[in-house]
């Protein structure tokens, strides 16, 4: 086998236009090698993100069906127009960051800004509302550990009278909260850590970069907030919906 | 068919003039380097000093247990000790030793890409890692924590006063590391592989590292979030793992070991991988049935992750679902096997040496066989009431981790030492070490089966004394092992100035790695190499003369 050498011929590689890319790293051959590995980096780095979530599903799914009255009533108290309404700006936001990938795709500064712009709005915007959302629950006493009291489930609402819980069923509640808490302010700290990542990124786009065909940072910044997305479209039915009939 | 080559003269070889070593200067250029082989070598620093500390954590038990009293230690000090030993050892060193120091020194070479698909992020996870180490080392100093290193609830949650939280946060921390190491590599290993490096020419190596970085990559964030649980229901009582509130304490062991027993295999399956290419190298041989080898590293991954609950059997799980469990883990026995046979298959009729790296490998084979069936007997639930909390179960994972891991990373150290600074380990001391560190290792804790049979329970700092005689004889294996171990650290030291000049191919071993010079320049290959053959291709190499070894560069 002569062909074993090492061929002292470098591997003809990328697009000519590529091979001079400011932005093309020295370890990668061309543009779509470099192109292809962040994605797939990202992927996987959202495969991580499923299993970090997956712990508190499998947690939730458990003791929903341990607890699943208290579960229910814990439910009702939820304000079910702010979920809606989080739920609509998300997917809103979900539709402006792809249009932002796309600007970047067909190199429209002004366009990439405003979709930005307009994104990063709306991700501030679903802050407020669980924050209000938050500041209610702590009124209520429905914080645990912190703050939490069982007295408003034991004498049913207005909307559901019939959530008369024994008072060792009531405090079940906690369970539910906990979860809740968890599981929406996990969410919320990664729209906090996506927030701050897309004005860092607004900011380079303002002084020009990501618009010369570089486009796999707001391409992959906009998989993570799609990702970020879905995992509320997984929590909306799970901690509002489920039981609202019942 | 295979030939005995005689090594190239090392008299003729020097230091090539550019390295990566020699080529940036100061502290700044190594610790802001984005170089994979010098962020290797920041890690086998950290790492090292990380193992003489839970070294030293091993000695205080050790020497407290040589007598049946708490004479040396207190219990409660005991108890931190141990823990502290076992944090240090499992998520400071054993986790993070093989894939991050030889990892990242041999994947880009091996693949024959330029560095790591994400440099700044490999920089970042080394930061991470001590970061979170010295949150550890912080926590010890002020108190220390007396958990064991599985936090397990309610013990960690509601009956101590030690520093839990701080201890998890350290490992929460360095888990990013692993994390982002296992992201990095499995990109790499995808997205950076040279033209012609086809999955099936890659060295095993690489097959046992991509089986690891997925256990990394879907195992860890699953701790993350259980740390992240007990913090909270310490700091808040937040109740999931609290009976009290309706939370349930068992949730967190499945949660636990949902990680912990795939970590387990993140801590054998690299050095497996480190055994395949010193098999094929000092047998002057193809290992024997490549694909089954490669695809059981994959299945010892898989596996992983349908284990976990053996951890459990004594813990109130359902006997149905413990049943699965058992039959499960003893499935992973198959994969494991298949390499063991596989790597003797390749010594039968191979012309083996018995140069230092391989007698790491007869020893590991020995000692890894021995510590996967003590496995079985484990895995089956029976013996595993008898035997768990016992120093049986100590024993079975010390053969695995130490006699299997820490052996295989010393043979994987010695092979690649020459690759890595250009210099040969004096080969004698080097073989009196491999025999000392194999004699001491089997001293310490072959005694810790028979006592762990006996009944002698883990994790307490005084027993009955008619369990003396054999914990005498661990204490005294175990300074035998204490200097196995330090005979290398001094010689490697002293190596880095006087070692012979290794030249490129010191072993006459097959694999992109040995082609370019050593050590590697900064950007490894001058040219793109273009593969055309596999990586064990000894019978091509036994025709040729040693001056005919290609060279790149």
């Amino acid at each position: 086998m002569d062909s074993h050498t090492l061929a002292a011929q470098t591997a003809d590689t990328g697009h000519v236009e590529d091979e001079h890319a400011p932005f093309l790293r020295h370890h990668f051959e061309s543009v779509p090698q470099q192109r292809e590995a962040a994605t797939f980096g990202m992927w996987l780095f959202l495969t991580t993100e499923i299993m970090f979530f997956g712990g508190l599903f499998c947690s939730y799914l458990i003791f929903r069906n341990w607890y699943y009255p208290a579960f229910v009533a814990g439910s009702h108290t939820l304000h079910i127009w702010a979920g809606t309404l989080n739920t609509t700006v998300l997917i809103v936001s979900s539709f402006t960051m792809a249009m932002a990938v796309h600007a970047a795709e067909t190199r429209v500064r002004r366009a990439l800004m405003g979709w930005m712009i307009a994104t990063l709005i709306l991700g501030c915007g679903f802050l407020c509302v669980k924050a209000y959302e938050w500041h209610d629950e702590w009124v209520d006493h429905h914080v645990p550990g912190l703050n939490f009291g069982p007295e408003s489930f034991l004498h049913g609402t207005k909307a559901y009278p019939d959530d008369k819980l024994p008072l060792d069923v009531a405090e079940k509640t906690q369970l539910y909260f906990s979860l809740y808490f968890l599981m929406t302010g996990m969410h919320a700290l990664h729209m906090i850590i996506g927030v701050s990542l897309l004005t860092i990124l607004l900011i380079q786009v303002r002084g020009g970069k990501y618009v010369n065909g570089h486009v796999a940072p707001i391409e992959n910044f906009g998989l993570y907030w799609h990702f970020v997305d879905i995992v509320w479209i997984f929590l909306f039915p799970l901690l509002y919906l489920i039981s609202r009939h019942q | 068919m295979s030939t005995i080559l005689s090594l190239p003269d090392q008299s003729t070889a020097s230091l090539p003039k550019v390295s990566y070593l020699n080529k940036e200067y100061g502290l700044k250029s190594w610790l802001l380097t984005q170089d994979h082989k010098r962020i290797a070598i920041l890690y086998l620093i950290a790492i090292t000093f990380f193992f003489f500390v839970g070294g030293a954590m091993a000695a205080l038990i050790r020497l407290e247990l040589l007598t049946p009293q708490t004479d040396l230690l207190a219990a409660d000090t005991y108890n931190k000790v141990f823990s502290a030993h076992g944090i240090i050892m499992v998520f400071f060193f054993l986790v993070p030793v093989a894939p991050a120091v030889l990892g990242n020194f041999l994947i880009p070479l091996m693949i024959g890409a330029r560095d790591v698909a994400f440099p700044k992020i490999n920089l970042l996870s080394w930061y991470l890692f001590v970061s979170g180490g010295c949150i550890e080392l912080t926590m010890m100093v002020f108190g220390g924590v007396d958990t064991g290193w599985t936090f397990t609830t309610p013990l960690s949650t509601h009956y101590l006063n030690t520093n839990v939280v701080a201890a998890a946060m350290g490992i929460f921390v360095a888990g990013f590391s692993s994390i982002l190491t296992g992201l990095n590599f499995l990109v790499t290993i995808h997205r950076m592989r040279a033209p012609g490096m086809t999955w099936f020419r890659l060295p095993l190596f690489i097959w046992s590292y991509y089986a690891t970085s997925f256990i990394f990559v879907l195992a860890t964030p699953v701790i993350a979030i259980a740390l992240v649980l007990v913090v909270l229901e310490r700091i808040i009582g937040i109740g999931v793992f609290d009976p009290a509130k309706g939370g349930d304490p068992l949730l967190f062991q499945h949660l636990f070991w949902f990680y912990s027993h795939p970590a387990v295999y993140v801590m054998i399956l690299p050095g497996m991988g480190v055994i395949s290419e010193v098999v094929a190298c000092f047998c002057r041989k193809r290992v024997f049935g490549y694909t089954a080898v490669a695809f059981s590293s994959v299945a010892i991954g898989v596996f992983s992750f349908f284990v976990w609950a053996h951890h459990m059997f004594i813990m109130g799980i359902s006997s149905y679902s413990a049943l699965v469990f058992s039959l499960m883990t003893m499935l992973v026995a198959v994969p494991s096997a298949i390499k063991i046979f596989n790597w003797s298959a390749t010594m039968y009729k191979g012309s083996i040496t018995f140069d230092t790296p391989m007698l790491y490998t007869l020893g590991f084979i020995g000692l890894f066989t021995i510590g996967g069936l003590t496995g079985v007997f484990l895995a089956s639930m029976g013996m595993d009431i008898h035997l768990t909390e016992t120093y049986f179960v100590v024993a079975h994972f010390h053969f695995v981790m130490v006699g299997g891991m820490v052996t295989a990373f010393m043979a994987g150290l010695h092979f690649w030492w020459p690759k890595i600074t250009g210099r040969m380990y004096p080969e004698s001391m080097g073989r009196i070490a491999a025999v000392i560190l194999f004699t001491g290792f089997n001293l310490t804790f072959f005694p810790q089966f028979i006592l762990g049979y006996l009944g002698m329970p883990r994790r307490y700092a005084a027993y009955p004394p008619e369990f003396q005689v054999l914990n005498v004889f661990s204490s005294a294996g175990a300074t035998v092992l204490a200097v196995g171990y330090l005979l290398p650290l001094l010689y490697l030291t002293w190596s880095l100035k006087y070692g012979k000049i290794a030249g490129a191919n010191p072993w006459q071993a097959a694999g992109l790695e040995w082609e370019i010079q050593s050590p590697p320049l900064t950007e490894n290959f001058p040219v793109t190499p273009i593969v055309t053959h596999e990586a064990y291709d000894y019978e091509w190499l036994a025709s040729k003369k040693g001056s005919e070894v290609p060279t790149v560069g």
